[in-house]
């Protein structure tokens, strides 16, 4: 061990991004970014349309890799170290990652086999998060009987029953009622507060990043524009709410995009009930 | 190890659990067979070669398993965006062994949908050599592998649902109709003949009637010979392009 290794485990970063870029045969996505997250802390990764949000997360995530830069979460590196990476976050994306035929047990046993989650401890564990997102007396029914906040309850179970230092969340309340928003936004806090699990998340409802949020990064056509607290940014731009402050930074002009494979996929799912 | 073996559970668990599409898959080689077989029976019996019942029931088997075995290949690109998929990407689990988790299953349903395929035709008038079942069934799950690797092969490359079209109409009806599956290959016109024995089908449907009737174009040796060999190079390629997945 050196004494930068010691350094960075002193230093408390359970994720370090440094000059990271990825490069889309001329289209530079992300362009040379560095930010950092302490354990334990709330921070929300904000921007508009286009930005280069999604291409970070997916990099930090390992499901992309980056054309050049550093990216270390939990001490292990995302590129070289893959699976180390992979089983100290969870996540839940912003589309439906459950399988609809299958229970909502069956779903969370899959996640235990695919993260080596001793056979012994499987039920227990299991039953143990389908009781903190309320969902136990539905465990033998076909996800395809859940309403949307459920599913999302569910995915939210899943993905923290491996016990990840991290939790990432992509649009995590988007199409949500109010009622399970919040009741989402508890589980989450509760989380931070007193299981120590940094959360990262993006969400275009910047009242949530405005509530909830220990740190803010704001990123606008592949560059971090901000970083700071709520009220640093408020300071720093002079306004009353975060979403003035971020159209402040990042104009109110809308932002044009081209429809995605993703996007065309959404389409063809609402004509297809999701099959 | 265990990663592979629940990847296959969820292939087979969705299987049963969707009656409706298990009987609506078997609706067209049934259909094939109680047309064809009915309404060509006499031409083919008339041209002296037999009866076209027994020829035809092993062509509409592997129809049943190409389709299912595609099918079931082809839902990469909707799992990729939508589904199971992602959760799988981001696991602590290699690449390759999702791959061959998803393409035994897929090959196991492609396979049981052969073999369902198979007692039905012979409800209607095929009589196989049921002592020759076994064997039919290695050919019926080289055919079901071969085709299940492509389709995870193919759909590696592709984002969206477009290309499927494409890929129903250009590659896998062809492979159906130039396999031998529906008449006679030999005497056929050079050039013609040329592309039915680079279809791989060809030798799945040659292979599953030299076992069950007896006839055979290029010998069943051949027939297991090049299947093997073909489906282990597709389920490297398969392999590789979906451990290159970069969702």
């Amino acid at each position: 061990m050196s004494i930068f290794d010691i350094l960075k485990t002193v230093t408390d970063k359970i994720i370090e991004v440094s000059n990271l870029t990825k490069k889309f045969k001329d289209f530079t996505a992300v362009d040379d970014i560095s930010f950092s997250v302490d354990h334990g802390q709330i921070f929300a990764f904000l921007g508009p349309n286009g930005a280069g949000k999604t291409t970070t997360i997916k990099m930090l995530t390992t499901l992309l890799s980056p054309t050049s830069g550093e990216i270390t979460i939990n001490g292990f590196d995302a590129v070289s170290d893959k699976n180390h990476v992979r089983s100290s976050f969870g996540i839940v994306f912003q589309d439906q990652s459950l399988d609809d035929e299958l229970t909502a047990y069956e779903n969370m046993e899959f996640h235990a086999v695919l993260y080596d989650i001793p056979e012994m401890a499987r039920r227990s564990r299991i039953e143990e998060m389908l009781k903190f997102v309320e969902l136990v007396d539905r465990q033998n029914h076909l996800v395809k009987t859940f309403s949307g906040g459920m599913k999302r309850r569910l995915e939210i179970a899943r993905g923290l029953l491996h016990h990840p230092k991290i939790f990432f969340l992509d649009e995590p309340t988007q199409g949500l009622d109010p009622q399970t928003r919040n009741h989402i936004w508890s589980y989450v806090r509760n989380l931070s507060k007193h299981e120590n699990i940094t959360i990262f998340f993006t969400t275009h409802y910047l009242e949530e990043a405005q509530e909830y949020a220990d740190k803010i990064a704001i990123m606008d056509r592949g560059k971090i524009i901000k970083v700071g607290t709520v009220h640093e940014i408020l300071a720093a731009t002079g306004t009353k709410t975060l979403e003035q402050g971020f159209l402040a930074l990042t104009g109110s002009e809308i932002r044009e995009e081209e429809a995605s494979g993703a996007d065309k996929l959404r389409l063809h799912r609402g004509m297809w009930r999701g099959r | 190890m265990n990663a592979i073996y629940i990847l296959w559970l969820r292939e087979l668990k969705r299987y049963f659990r969707s009656r409706a599409r298990m009987v609506g898959s078997l609706g067209q080689p049934l259909l094939f067979l109680v047309a064809l077989g009915f309404g060509l029976g006499p031409v083919f019996q008339r041209a002296g070669q037999g009866n076209y019942f027994q020829f035809l029931g092993p062509g509409v088997i592997a129809m049943g398993i190409l389709f299912t075995a595609i099918f079931a290949g082809i839902q990469v690109i909707w799992d990729r965006q939508f589904g199971f998929l992602k959760e799988t990407l981001v696991a602590p689990v290699s690449r390759f062994n999702i791959m061959l988790g998803k393409t035994l299953g897929g090959a196991t349903i492609a396979t049981i949908q052969g073999i369902i395929v198979l007692v039905l035709a012979t409800v209607v008038g095929f009589r196989p050599n049921f002592l020759a079942i076994p064997l039919a069934i290695i050919f019926m799950m080289l055919i079901a592998l071969f085709f299940t690797g492509l389709g995870i092969a193919i759909s590696s490359m592709l984002e969206d649902m477009q290309g499927f079209q494409l890929i129903m109409n250009f590659i896998v009806q062809p492979l159906f109709f130039l396999s031998g599956a529906l008449f006679p290959i030999n005497n056929l016109p050079k050039a013609f003949s040329v592309v039915i024995s680079v279809d791989p089908l060809t030798y799945g449907v040659d292979g599953i009637r030299g076992t069950l009737t007896g006839v055979t174009h290029f010998g069943l040796l051949v027939d297991f010979t090049v299947l093997t060999v073909i489906t282990i190079i597709v389920l490297g390629i398969g392999g590789y392009l979906f451990s290159k997945i970069q969702s």
